[in-house]
């Protein structure tokens, strides 16, 4: 390495090239959600293919039931508003009130994923009881782990949004953009999933 | 590990690791990870060609005497991952699309520098988890494809720890392929239009799509195959009510693409390589950019090849063979325009162009055999026989590893600034094409003849031919000897190369040799013309 020493008279351009630079983490996020969009892809395949092909045996075919999922969809829709009003009230510098509606958002993400577990336990089958049992329980269960996760991040960003000493900043917005399209991906996913799972 | 910190953070220089110790290091630099790759994938291909010599020396008589059968599945499947998942993917794309693609798009790194060393780094410890999984239970023994029910019903400790590993490595390469694409649409240098960036950078685009589109979902197949192993689900076992056919279409929804991911950037590299030693423009440039793109929309929809065996109905064979023997467009398109590229050029007959004009021969092997057996009536015939296997090794030996030698040959003086030793290199070529030739096209005829893949012991009238193969693995393992000489000698005692020592006008070549921390002293030039070779030298030094 000739050159270590003049580095340092390099980096002091290239931080001031990059200041200029636009920011591509977005972009990389998109490209990671279009991946993880694949995974759900090849999951809905496999689970249609079954339906296809694969016929169950004499009675165990279920009725889903529907009130508990249509519930859910409805918590994550509005939870997918109030995470955009977080962004807005943050964007008008108004860190409380961005910090309540995150909160509520991670609220409204707890009770789905108790809403989830209280559907699991109410279910007449268990993972390895049949095909579809397993696809189902594979399903949900990969989609309400992507829930947690969110849910986690929403917490994380809802404290560094705090008033004093927060790091999200209406200057600093990326993470809260980024938990946010993540968010409204999930929500997306979750509403191809109750469409596929429980209405066709 | 020391932990080095962000370049442009950090004022405190004494916290960077400095000479070759950097290369342990959570380095954040593009070039250490490239070469942490490279060195990384070789060790792994010295582990996965010790087990390809086993393999060969097994089936150098017809009995199973070597070692026990069991042994040798593992032996066979531990081959096939290391070599598919921990040698050529990271090296082609990761050692090589690192080293590279900063300089060729004008930036002084990748767009996710510390995405990038997180990447290499679940590598060494997941390769190393896939070797000792020998050591627990006895390795995974269902192949590199582990299908079920096989990788259900063999001992489970290897094959989950298989899984594990194969997730870890799929999971670094999809952070790999987002760091490459982010990097060549976002980072370019103002000024550097997409049509002007050299090649490789749109093979790296190409297969970095791939990656991002399929590797996600060869990770969720292998989840639910866990599952069915662990949880006792029967997603895949037909005793539960399960569907075989499905891990199958999943599998190959990757490992079909998973080819290209493996030759697209040895495409991308043997066009940085010829038009430097024939002295002349690259052929074809637009049509070369096209074609890679029509390789990978194409390659995301020829997976069921794979199958033809599997109970598809006729329409989906009908689909597949259309789809797959349309690749043959593109891909011929490229061959013939690196052909025109040579034509008529001022060629300087060295390592660097011997290994890719060894690489245009075998591949066109290895591309009329894949048209072959893309013919349903053909394929249900050598189905799982040798002939699949030396196809396969004609795309993936005789295509990508050639390159990655040429590549070596090529790059050695600008990652080092020493020339390596030419007539060992000329040895080394030499060696290899007929080592590989006389292993790999004996197997064709076997696999005619009815010899099936993956066992140890065969018929005996197959044993002359076998060990005509065996003694063509023998010279190929032999192959590296001269290689590693010509490596370690030429460190300590080559001739120094200079900053351009192959007069190329890529960007790489216009910095000094070993290139400074950040690529460049000052501005990153604009290099418009890439290939600009046989037109006023002179004049293209004028940009920089």
């Amino acid at each position: 390495m000739t050159t270590l020493d003049s580095s340092k008279e390099i980096q002091k351009n290239n931080s001031e090239v990059n200041e200029t630079h636009e920011d591509f983490r977005m972009f990389g996020l998109i490209t990671f959600l279009i991946a993880d969009g694949m995974t759900f892809a090849g999951f809905f395949a496999a689970y249609l293919t079954y339906k296809a092909v694969n016929p169950l045996p004499d009675g165990a075919i279920y009725e889903l039931e529907l009130p508990i999922p249509t519930l859910n969809t409805i918590l994550l829709l509005v939870s997918s508003a109030t995470f955009h009003k977080a962004g807005k009230a943050l964007l008008k510098d108004k860190n409380s009130d961005s910090q309540k509606w995150l909160f509520f958002t991670a609220f409204l993400g707890i009770i789905f994923l108790i809403c989830q577990l209280f559907e699991y336990f109410h279910l007449p089958f268990g993972l390895t009881d049949n095909l579809f049992a397993s696809t189902f329980y594979a399903l949900t269960g990969f989609h309400g782990l992507h829930v947690t996760l969110g849910t986690l991040m929403i917490l994380i960003i809802a404290w560094q949004s705090r008033i004093n000493g927060g790091r999200l900043t209406s200057q600093n917005m990326f993470p809260l953009e980024a938990v946010e399209l993540y968010w409204h991906f999930v929500d997306g996913i979750w509403v191809i999933l109750f469409i596929i799972l429980y209405l066709l | 590990m020391t932990i080095s910190i962000d370049p442009q953070k950090t004022n405190n220089e004494s916290l960077q690791p400095k000479g070759w110790l950097r290369y342990f290091s959570f380095s954040l630099d593009h070039k250490v990870i490239g070469i942490q790759y490279l060195v990384c994938g070789f060790l792994f291909y010295l582990i996965g060609g010790t087990l390809a010599s086993a393999i060969r020396i097994e089936l150098a008589s017809p009995m199973s005497d070597f070692m026990p059968r069991d042994v040798y599945n593992q032996v066979l499947t531990l081959h096939g991952t290391i070599m598919i998942f921990l040698w050529i993917v990271p090296v082609v794309n990761g050692a090589f699309g690192n080293y590279l693609i900063p300089f060729y798009v004008g930036a002084r790194d990748m767009a996710f520098p510390r995405l990038n060393a997180v990447a290499f780094w679940l590598i060494p410890p997941s390769g190393l988890m896939l070797v000792a999984s020998y050591f627990v239970e006895g390795a995974a023994q269902a192949g590199w494809t582990a299908y079920p029910p096989l990788s259900i019903t063999t001992p489970q400790s290897g094959q989950i720890i298989w899984i594990l590993s194969v997730l870890l490595l799929g999971g670094s390469s999809i952070f790999g392929g987002i760091n490459f694409i982010a990097t060549i649409i976002k980072l370019r240098r103002p000024g550097l239009k997409l049509m002007q960036l050299p090649m490789y950078c749109w093979a790296m685009l190409g297969t970095s799509l791939l990656v991002v589109l399929s590797t996600p979902v060869l990770a969720g197949t292998l989840i639910l195959l866990s599952f069915d192993i662990i949880a006792k689900t029967g997603f895949f076992n037909p005793v539960l009510g399960g569907n075989v056919v499905v891990y199958q279409h999943l599998f190959w929804f990757y490992s079909h693409p998973a080819v290209y991911i493996m030759v697209l950037p040895a495409f991308g590299l043997v066009s940085e390589i010829l038009p430097v030693h024939a002295r002349k423009p690259l052929f074809g440039y637009t049509t070369m950019v096209f074609s890679i793109m029509g390789i990978v929309v194409l390659g995301l929809v020829v997976w069921a090849h794979h199958m033809f065996t599997s109970g598809t109905p006729p329409w989906m064979r009908l689909f597949f063979t259309i789809a797959t023997a349309f690749i043959a467009v593109p891909t011929g398109i490229k061959f013939f325009n690196w052909v025109a590229t040579l034509w008529g050029g001022k060629i300087s007959i060295n390592s660097a162009i011997l290994f890719s004009c060894g690489f245009i021969i075998n591949f066109v092997f290895g591309g009329i055999t894949g048209v072959a057996l893309a013919q349903v009536p053909f394929d249900i015939h050598v189905h799982d026989t040798y002939f699949v296997v030396a196809h396969f090794h004609y795309i993936v030996y005789g295509g990508t590893v050639f390159i990655i030698f040429s590549s070596i040959y090529h790059w050695f003086p600008k990652v080092t600034g020493k020339m390596l030793n030419e007539k060992l290199g000329i040895l080394h070529f030499i060696i290899t094409f007929i080592g590989f030739n006389l292993c790999f096209a004996p197997q064709h005829w076997l696999g005619l003849n009815g010899m099936p893949r993956r066992v140890a012991e065969y018929d005996p009238q197959f044993q002359f031919v076998n060990q005509i193969s065996s003694l063509g693995a023998l010279m190929m393992a032999i192959s590296t000897i001269p290689f590693l000489i010509n490596v370690f000698h030429s460190l300590r005692n080559g001739r120094d190369a200079g900053d351009n020592p192959w007069d190329a006008l890529t960007p790489e070549w216009l910095t000094s040799s070993p290139p400074p921390v950040e690529n460049w002293e000052g501005e990153a030039p604009l290099v418009e013309e890439p290939y600009g070779y046989g037109k006023q030298f002179s004049e293209q030094n004028k940009n920089i």
